[in-house]
């Protein structure tokens, strides 16, 4: 792998991220180019019981400026895809594959050393967590935490970093800022602990912010308070985001581009409509079938469509393809062999030997995103 | 007859503190809560987080003990009654919880979870026990096979199986659901709902489903209460939810949730701020600090729930106006 030092010289804004910024995802006009590439992503844990992959040859870019949503059940591998991604996964028991590479800025992340690590992670790349209970420290003010990313990762002064830790905070919507850097987490409640969680990983600017389940463990009101924040955020600052959640109607509101994984793998790619409104993976097209519908409601014992049997252990994952034992169309071919993620002449890529909503997906494909 | 009346529900909780340990003030979880629970209807109880839903659901089958009000099942009032006299109400109403995860003893097998409250309650002898267990475990979706083994052994999805096993083995009357599908997957949440809706049918129920998801709540429950910090603000058919819901809160909650349609985007955030502490409420309508209709009377009032219209539903609001003419 090239393990090129990261010569760049530490301004706040060098001239390569101008591009994108300002102006939202444009998929088709003036193909914006990718700030993050994922290519063959192997990861692998070294338990007491053997070797787990519990993500699995995953390839994908992040485009300048987008929405990338991850979607997918417990277990299926989107938060240790982010935290590969990051670099935060323990590496005495984490290992990459050969071949698996994550291009930031003309450097493999997955073969970067620790000096390297620290310039891109909370600057370049920078993370929200679903726990805003646990993941700020409850010993330091929010003041403080949001100072930290500052101090080692600009030059500027005692007074600017003050300065700048409230402009955060007030772009964030967090009412009397200059009281509320001097409050400990305990002191903000779970909304306002994610807003400083969102200030934290904006306050260098990042190229791309990985959410995982930034609302998941908030309530609904706060929750809508929240996506509209970081909607808006991303149209200010031009930051690309990578959406990792299990909530579909969250995807649908704020998503440009979908990736669906399953039991490690990606197993279908596209815009949201495309996702949304022709799936062609038995699963996703099940997944979306088995949220209850807003006033869709029809009888006392209606019942939802639902996805049998629960998802493989990735210690036991099933011959052929892996979502064969739950499958409505499982044939034998897929137990015999397992699909590739590839386009086979598909509008776009999807993991599975018999695709769903093929005429209707090179329609909607045809007609263009928006 | 209801089978459950509840008439004026309170639950505070002391807070105790300072020198001597004296108590401070209180938590108004549940303030003066009335509703009631037909034979074989599911009511949905909705709202965020520190609504008062949950402990307004254990309160009901006293697992709280209520401040004050009355608590009637099946026309008999259990709200004082001893542990003693309590026993044959124990049986009739059940609770799920909702994690899956700590509610089920790591140290007892699943034979061991079920044939406890069987055997304590008197439901089956003891030489039919066994058929009583594997009984209930092949009607939830388990093999029989399975009581040997220990919580830990299960899915998440399972295991709420085992607790919905376990409050139904005794045949209770009432079955009060607090959240039981919060912590599982999308596609095991539906498994777990339809199991629900058969059991419902199965066994009769009448349940009370606690939930956060209005969705979810719509799509299960007969009628709907929406509680906010610690009142019920509306009650209402789960079928009126979407065009007669008339509080500001419910609507507020109906315009938060995320559509499931990438072609219907539009703006989420209908409220602003947080829920106020149940330690200090505000005084007048609880809802008065986010509301986007609020006026002076309503810092004032605590405005009652009641119909807005002669066949209304309730609603607790002083900015909803009666429709003066019938909606076209």
């Amino acid at each position: 792998m090239t393990n090129r030092p990261d010569t760049r010289s530490r301004g706040l804004q060098p001239p390569e991220q101008e591009v994108g910024r300002g102006g939202g995802f444009q998929p088709r006009d003036g193909r914006p180019k990718a700030v993050l590439e994922v290519r063959r992503l192997t990861t692998r844990f070294r338990t007491d019981d053997g070797v787990v992959t519990a993500v699995d040859d995953v390839s994908f870019d992040v485009l300048a400026g987008e929405t990338l949503g991850i979607v997918g059940e417990s277990g299926c591998g989107k938060t240790v895809t982010s935290k590969s991604i990051m670099r935060l996964l323990p590496e005495h028991i984490a290992s990459y594959g050969e071949h698996s590479e994550v291009r930031f800025d003309g450097v493999n992340i997955l073969r970067a050393d620790s000096r390297q690590m620290r310039r891109i992670r909370g600057d370049k790349i920078a993370m929200i967590f679903q726990e805003p209970m646990t993941s700020l420290n409850p010993v330091f003010t929010v003041g403080w935490q949001i100072d930290e990313a500052l101090r080692y990762h600009t030059n500027l002064s005692r007074r600017e970093r003050r300065e700048r830790t409230i402009e955060m905070l007030r772009l964030v919507e967090i009412p009397n800022p200059e009281r509320r850097i001097g409050q400990y987490p305990h002191q903000l409640s779970g909304g306002m602990r994610q807003r400083v969680m969102i200030a934290m990983a904006l306050c260098c600017e990042p190229d791309v912010l990985i959410a995982d389940e930034p609302t998941t463990a908030l309530d609904v009101t706060i929750q809508a308070q929240i996506l509209d924040l970081m909607s808006s955020l991303k149209e200010k600052l031009g930051t690309a985001i990578m959406l990792i959640t299990h909530n579909l109607g969250v995807v649908a509101q704020v998503c440009d581009r979908v990736l669906v994984m399953y039991a490690g793998r990606v197993i279908e790619q596209g815009c949201v409509r495309e996702i949304f409104h022709a799936p062609q993976h038995p699963y996703t097209q099940a997944l979306l079938e088995s949220i209850p519908k807003h006033g869709a409601r029809r009888s006392r014992t209606h019942k939802l469509p639902t996805i049998r049997g629960i998802v493989p252990s990735l210690r036991h994952l099933p011959a052929g393809c892996r979502f064969n034992d739950r499958c409505t169309y499982c044939q034998q071919r897929c137990i015999d062999e397992e699909p590739e993620l590839i386009e086979r002449g598909l509008p776009r890529p999807v993991r599975c030997h018999f695709p769903l909503n093929q005429a209707l997906a090179s329609a909607d494909h045809a007609k263009g995103e928006r | 007859m209801a089978l459950l009346e509840v008439r004026n529900l309170v639950k505070h909780f002391p807070v105790r503190g300072g020198l001597l340990n004296r108590v401070q003030g209180s938590v108004h979880a549940v303030n003066g809560v009335s509703f009631d629970i037909k034979r074989g209807e599911t009511l949905g109880v909705v709202g965020e987080s520190g609504c008062g839903k949950s402990t307004l659901g254990k309160t009901v089958i006293r697992l709280h003990e209520p401040t004050s009000g009355s608590i009637r099942l099946e026309g008999q009032d259990i709200t004082s009654l001893g542990p003693r006299e309590m026993m044959p109400f124990r049986r009739k109403m059940q609770i799920i919880f909702q994690d899956p995860y700590s509610s089920l003893n790591p140290r007892l097998t699943i034979n061991g979870h079920i044939r406890e409250a069987v055997r304590f309650h008197g439901v089956a002898d003891a030489g039919s026990i066994d058929d009583c267990v594997d009984d209930i475990l092949l009607k939830v979706g388990l093999r029989p096979e399975a009581k040997h083994k220990y919580p830990h052994e299960f899915s998440g999805g399972q295991r709420q199986r085992i607790g919905i096993a376990r409050a139904l083995s005794v045949r209770p009357e009432l079955v009060v659901a607090d959240e039981p599908v919060s912590a599982l997957d999308v596609s095991i949440q539906a498994q777990v709902l339809n199991l629900l809706t058969d059991l419902k049918q199965e066994f009769g129920l009448t349940m009370m489903f606690i939930s956060h998801d209005l969705k979810v709540i719509e799509h299960f429950c007969d009628r709907i209460l929406v509680m906010y910090l610690g009142y019920v603000v509306e009650e209402l058919h789960a079928e009126d939810l979407d065009e007669q819901a008339r509080h500001p809160y419910t609507r507020a909650l109906l315009g938060a949730n995320p559509v499931d349609d990438p072609d219907e985007r539009r703006p989420l955030t209908v409220l602003q701020g947080d829920v106020p502490s149940p330690y200090e409420p505000p005084s007048g309508c609880p809802f008065v600090t986010r509301c986007p209709l609020a006026m002076v009377r309503c810092r004032q009032e605590m405005p009652p729930l009641e119909p807005k219209e002669p066949d209304g539903h309730p609603a607790a609001c002083w900015a909803v106006e009666p429709k003066s003419a019938p909606a076209d």
